[in-house]
């Protein structure tokens, strides 16, 4: 956090008179347009939405952390339940989609990088990676998806497994588990999909040319958020398919 | 997302001496204001409603229990009154009531600063309440909730229209209202951790926040850290009764204590999002009234972020008969004993405030008063309900109901209304009747009192919470608690007469009616758009009275900002700032000191004040110039 700020906090001091996208006013003084009106200096304005999006983000893992706890309750519970349902999940997919979203990830860390040294097509290009990335990730899990609703691998009343891989049969209560799997993925897929949504409006505002070396904290923040949901997954992918 | 950034919008800048509501007017000004005190203001209105709705489902609780047996409704009925009482009060009204809506207008005053950290986002979160509400209504309209405010599953998560054995009542669209209005409670809190951090006028230390924005701060974690997990939780509840996922049921192999932990891990929690505003308010009130700083100001500040911390701990007092361990019943009682310490800190010190203090006992100190007399009956009988023992006999009966009404309705309820008593002439620039506020209060204090002390008594013999009818020995308890109940809403009713008179026809009010030294009397009433004439550097606390000038305490700031306001007229006059400066330090030696810093700040700071720079440049005088003459103007 502290490393990217001090770059930016810099370069708002260097251009501060005279910086070719911050017209200067009156005073001689440099008011950028994207320096919101309440907001004394840009380096305040950085680093407040910074704190604010950390503080979101921390929201989020609470968010999170009541679906593990749930995961962990029932694990405990039903260890060989959970051992043999998990192995009815696709590995491959899962691993691919594990592959998808670190890179993903690099590449909305790249994305920050290049907007700090003021790289508009570069931004813009790791933008639309990680964006398809996102989608890529979407796909699979629809293919997955679709692999459980044929075999009846499904939530309460809806469980009705068969033709399982391994010639496998579940035990009884093996709906917790699918329970637990679709509420975990389903919850982190609406993340995949609003990232995809605020990425794509951070790359239409590059596109329109709002950042610059000077101001690039919407793309930052994308970025944060974005690693959010590739952390989740992280976790998520060993706690299902794997153990 | 929309917390990224804010871009800057308006090109004309505003005039910085007119009040924020006059300006542009109409629905538009209103529904796509980025100012916090108009969002602000829209919050108070909505939880206002809110607040009559659930008073009204109170009231006909109340009704119902006047006679044995039926009165007015059925039995079935009555459940969806008490539940719906439940789930507007606390959902709808109490957990915005004082950090969203009061906060809003009141926190970047205190900060010194011309709006919360992130404005749209602000209003995103009017916004997301308002749907959440409207989900709300939606059940209302068909038939309600009668699970109670807390959902308990299997009850509420199993429907029967998929053979499940619980409520037919219209719970998906109530348990997503409570989920959807959970979002607005966590970006509030976003925004004001990030404010109170980033945001705070040059001068203005840790060491010298008000109190009210401490305990804002502690709210603010408490929302950010807890109502997520409540989010998780009617999610899972939702998509249980919707597909019968299994996670509470214990027909579908789940467990229903889980439920109640995930509930309470956010609800108790909750308790302090709702309780330390009201605290907060009532430092500000109890300084300002004694004339004096709160004495022990770092332990009272520090004690509100420990009601945060020690509140995360205590859930499992909710289910001590719930079936958990005795051991951790054990060390969850234990550990609810530690709540008393915060709380006895702040009670002990706004005592300790009054002793030799200069009190005057005008309306907002009633309240504030009257939130220390309730509060502490009702914290000390919550001692009662973390002793194991005692908690067995008293577990769900009409004393545990007492003993929240006295937290939620004589804490926080008193809290914010004597809050809306303290900062009404800064919101809406009118007076309002003292007379009839010393009624209402009367009224309100004696009603809620010969309710609920009743509800400890027959509580404490055995009349349990939540039934529709009783045995004939508690009738004459319910009976008087009925009674208790009309003087209440009586007194609640004096109180709307009076502020909308007050809106109608109350005197304006001037900048400092109650001779507080905090900052947000310094500046006019109501506020201009920016809060203040000119930004503010502040060289003392907010309780510094032995600092204060006697100008500060009788008309705020008005004579700089009345030279201000006519710059045109300035000439080169050193000492005037100075004048002003020493106004906000006091006069003993240092403050001649902080004066220069305040000078220098002045000069640095100044520019970078965006509200001028853009648009007209004439209107800013020269920091130096001043009328020497003009300052007495207001």
């Amino acid at each position: 956090m502290s490393t990217e700020a001090t770059p930016a906090t810099d370069a708002h001091d260097d251009h501060g008179h005279g910086a070719p996208d911050a017209p200067a006013a009156g005073h001689g003084h440099a008011h950028p347009k994207w320096l919101a009106h309440h907001f004394d200096t840009p380096a305040q304005q950085f680093d407040t939405a910074k704190l604010g999006m950390w503080a979101f983000l921390i929201q989020e893992l609470l968010f999170f952390s009541g679906l593990f706890v749930c995961y962990g309750i029932y694990r405990s519970w039903y260890p060989h339940m959970f051992v043999e349902s998990s192995h009815q999940l696709n590995k491959l997919m899962g691993g691919a989609n594990t592959i998808v979203l670190l890179f993903s990830s690099l590449t909305a860390a790249l994305a920050v990088r290049s907007s700090q040294t003021g790289n508009k097509q570069a931004t813009s290009r790791f933008l639309i990676i990680t964006m398809l990335c996102a989608c890529a990730f979407l796909v699979i899990k629809f293919f997955e998806y679709r692999h459980k609703f044929e075999t009846g691998c499904l939530p309460g009343p809806y469980f009705h497994p068969h033709e399982l891989s391994h010639g496998a049969t579940l035990p009884g209560n093996a709906h917790i588990f699918y329970s637990i799997y679709f509420m975990m993925t389903g919850v982190h897929g609406v993340h995949v999909l609003i990232g995809i949504g605020v990425i794509f409006w951070v790359w239409r505002r590059n596109e329109r040319g709002d950042f610059s070396k000077e101001y690039f904290t919407p793309v930052d923040l994308v970025a944060l958020y974005w690693h959010l949901v590739d952390l989740v997954w992280i976790y998520l992918f060993p706690l299902l398919y794997l153990i | 997302m929309a917390a990224v950034t804010t871009p800057h919008t308006g090109h004309h800048e505003p005039d910085p001496t007119e009040s924020y509501l006059g300006g542009e007017t109409g629905i538009k000004s209103w529904i796509f204001t980025l100012d916090h005190k108009r969002i602000g203001v829209m919050y108070l209105i909505s939880v206002t409603i809110a607040f009559l709705m659930g008073g009204v489902f109170a009231l006909l609780v109340r009704t119902e229990h006047l006679s044995h047996g039926r009165t007015i409704m059925d039995a079935d009925t009555y459940n969806r009154m008490f539940s719906l009482h439940g789930v507007v009060m606390v959902f709808l009204f109490i957990i915005p009531s004082i950090p969203a809506a009061m906060g809003n207008i009141i926190l970047p005053i205190q900060l010194g600063t011309k709006d919360v950290a992130f404005p749209r986002l602000n209003l995103m979160s009017l916004y997301i309440y308002i749907i959440g509400a409207c989900f709300g209504l939606y059940s209302m309209v068909h038939g309600g909730v009668d699970t109670g405010w807390t959902f308990y599953t299997p009850y509420s998560s199993s429907d029967p229209a998929h053979g499940g054995v619980g409520t037919p009542a219209a719970v998906l669209p109530m348990t997503l209202a409570a989920f959807i209005m959970g979002f607005s409670s966590i970006l509030t809190g976003v925004n004001f951790i990030a404010t109170v951090h980033k945001m705070r006028a040059p001068g203005l230390t840790w060491r010298r926040l008000p109190l009210f924005i401490w305990a804002l701060y502690a709210t603010s974690i408490i929302q950010v850290l807890a109502t997520p997990v409540l989010a998780i939780t009617l999610l899972l509840l939702t998509m249980e009764r919707f597909l019968g996922l299994g996670i509470f049921d214990p027909h579908l192999g789940g467990d229903p204590v889980l439920y109640q932990h995930f509930f309470w891990f956010y609800s108790h929690p909750a308790v302090y999002i709702m309780i330390v505003p009201g605290m907060g308010v009532v430092s500000e009130i109890i300084a300002t009234f004694a004339r004096r700083e709160v004495v022990g100001y770092m332990f009272v500040a520090m004690s509100s972020l420990g009601l945060a911390l020690v509140g995360f701990l205590v859930w499992g007092h909710h289910l001590f008969v719930a079936g958990m361990s005795e051991y951790a019943a054990m060390v969850f009682s234990a550990l609810t004993f530690l709540v008393a310490i915060p709380s006895g800190v702040k009670v002990f010190n706004w005592v300790a405030t009054l002793y030799k203090g200069s009190i005057s006992l005008e309306s907002p100190m009633l309240w504030g008063l009257g939130f220390i007399f309730l509060f502490t009956i009702g914290g000390l009988t919550g001692l009662f309900l973390g002793m194991l023992a005692v908690d067995v006999h008293l577990h769900d009966t009409y004393f545990v109901v007492a003993h929240f009404h006295y937290v939620m309705v004589g804490g926080t309820v008193m809290g914010f209304v004597g809050g809306l008593h303290y900062w009404w002439p800064k919101f809406t620039g009118k007076m309002y009747d003292e007379k009839m506020a010393r009624v209402g209060f009367a009224f309100v204090f004696v009603g809620f009192n010969v309710t609920f002390l009743t509800q400890f008594v027959i509580g404490s013999r055995g009349m349990p919470r939540r039934y529709y009818n009783y045995l004939p020995e508690y009738e004459l308890g319910h009976q008087i608690s009925t009674i208790g109940s009309y003087l209440l809403g009586l007194g609640f009713f004096v109180l709307l007469v009076m502020f909308i008179q007050s809106l109608r026809n109350g005197k304006p009010a001037p900048r400092n009616p109650w001779g507080s030294a905090a900052l947000e009397w310094q500046t006019p009433s109501p506020p201009p758009l920016y809060n203040f004439i000119t930004d503010p550097i502040i060289t003392r606390g907010p309780y510094d009275y032995h600092l204060a000038t006697e100008a500060e305490l009788d008309e705020g700031w008005a004579e700089l900002d009345a030279r201000l306001a006519a710059p045109k007229k300035a000439h080169v006059d050193h000492d005037k700032p100075h004048a002003h400066g020493t106004s906000l330090s006091g006069d003993d030696a240092t403050a001649a000191k902080l004066d220069a810093d305040a000078e220098a700040g002045k000069d640095t700071t100044a520019d970078p004040d965006g509200k001028m720079d853009d648009a007209d440049p004439d209107a800013k005088p020269e920091k130096k110039s001043d009328d020497s003459d003009d300052g007495e103007k207001d």
